[in-house]
């Protein structure tokens, strides 16, 4: 059987705006990808550890409280202290252009998509550069 | 790189990326299969299936909290369907189950079933022994929200228990053959919406009528309510007395025996069939033979005949 792409998708934080990351995880799905969603009000150690039980190959936060700057390195810090650096992190959410640089310069987060992004974008990004084996 | 001796250690990621291995049938799944497999049927296998929205998560995240409360390491593994247009699946069982995340001695697979139709997905059955010899005591498997006849789960879990609504159907439901059928506990749940009697009713009724509950487990039906804690503590005490009362009567290791000759027997069929099909496939020109049955020359009956007669004279001689 061929080997899908499995995604985690996860809001964490204290923003309650889960409608973007609900649709992300349907177009994913309509993509034949196996997406994973748990839900709103997550913090990163459960996001962590829900990655690592799912054996996910990709981790998308959407994140809309202004609150990227904390979470995004968070989350990348605990995936390599579980060693689970492997695991790509992806993210969408209202975040501002210098901010998008520093966090990918960085390395907190392989990609982001800000609002206006299409669902192909994202779609084509993921099917592009994470690799199944 | 996958070594069992870390899983049998409890290694979680290793628990994980095993589990992955044996979901995308890659190579070596066997040989790490067959390593584990001294180290399984020690868990108590449960399984929740009933209609979407019947409360299979929030039940199952109950069951979780008091498994935990006894002590004892959970595994979950939670089925949701795979789409039949794009292969994808949108794994949404976990939601209910977060705040066990952090707790080290849970550990919740998502599946999609993958075009598996009997409510489980293929893998689910090997899944059960990665989580049996990762040391859960008790594995929690939660199915696909199922209709009638997604029964899989009666052939894997110790106990079944089959999850309704106060106003899921008349008195002809229950007397239906099929998911009725399975349950070694019905659970009348979200008691909290009232009217739980009727259902309660038709069940025991159709329970007085089975000659098969007269000896041994007859299964109780209760009542639960996730959203008040109602029964929850019950369902419990009622799925652990389920497994003492069905092992002192010996009826639970004649079905894990039974299983466990349907399981050798499932996978040479399995295997025959591939080996068979690839041999029929280098001895005839498919083509050539489509084109024939197509044009009528042939006709599939005899030349399934003839294939097989063909081949059973090969292995037992003619004289068989």
């Amino acid at each position: 059987m061929a080997r899908k792409i499995r995604v985690l998708v996860a809001k964490p934080g204290l923003d309650g705006h889960d409608r973007g990351a609900r649709v992300i995880a349907r177009a994913l799905r309509d993509a034949g990808m196996e997406v994973v969603y748990t839900g709103l009000h997550q913090t990163p150690e459960q996001i962590v550890e829900a990655a690592i039980q799912e054996d996910v190959d990709v981790v998308g936060l959407s994140i809309l409280s202004g609150a990227h700057m904390t979470l995004f390195p968070r989350v990348c810090e605990l995936l390599k202290e579980n060693d689970a650096g492997d695991i790509v992190v992806i993210g969408g959410g209202t975040i501002p252009e210098a901010d998008v640089k520093t966090l990918k310069e960085g390395g907190w987060a392989a990609q982001l998509f800000t609002p206006g992004t299409t669902i192909e974008t994202i779609v084509d990004w993921i099917n592009a550069n994470v690799k199944v084996n | 790189m996958l070594e069992v001796s870390k899983l049998i250690q409890g290694d979680k990621r290793t628990a994980a990326k095993i589990i992955t291995l044996i979901e995308n049938d890659e190579p070596g799944k066997h040989e790490l299969l067959s390593q584990i497999y001294p180290y399984t049927g020690r868990a108590h296998v449960i399984g929740v299936t009933g209609a979407p929205g019947a409360g299979k998560s929030s039940l199952t995240d109950e069951l979780i909290k008091q498994a935990r409360k006894n002590n004892l390491k959970v595994g979950v593994i939670a089925v949701d369907p795979t789409s039949p247009i794009s292969g994808g699946a949108l794994l949404g069982d976990r939601i209910r189950m977060q705040e066990h995340a952090l707790d080290k001695n849970v550990f919740i697979r998502s599946m999609g079933t993958r075009g598996c139709l009997g409510g489980l997905a293929r893998a689910t059955k090997d899944v059960i022994k990665v989580l049996d010899a990762y040391g859960c005591q008790v594995v929690l498997i939660e199915t696909v929200g199922v209709g009638q006849s997604e029964l899989d789960i009666m052939h894997y879990a110790d106990t079944t228990l089959v999850v309704l609504t106060p106003e899921a159907g008349d008195h002809i439901q229950t007397i239906k053959a099929g998911i009725m059928e399975i349950a070694d506990i019905f659970v009348v749940n979200k008691a909290d919406l009232g009217n739980t009697k009727k259902m309660i009713t038709d069940i025991e009724q159709m329970l007085d009528m089975s000659p098969r509950f007269k000896n041994g487990w007859r299964p109780p039906v209760l009542i639960t309510s996730t959203l008040t804690q109602e029964g929850i503590a019950e369902l419990w005490s009622t799925i652990g007395h389920h497994l003492a009362s069905t092992s002192a009567s010996g009826e639970h290791q004649e079905v894990v025996r039974k299983r466990l000759a349907m399981e050798v027997m499932e996978m040479v069929e399995e295997n025959l069939r591939n080996a068979l099909w690839n041999y029929f496939t280098v001895k005839n020109n498919l083509t050539e033979l489509i084109d024939q049955l197509a044009d009528r020359h042939t006709d599939p009956y005899s030349e399934a005949q003839k294939f097989v007669r063909e081949i059973s004279d090969k292995i037992f001689g003619k004289e068989h």
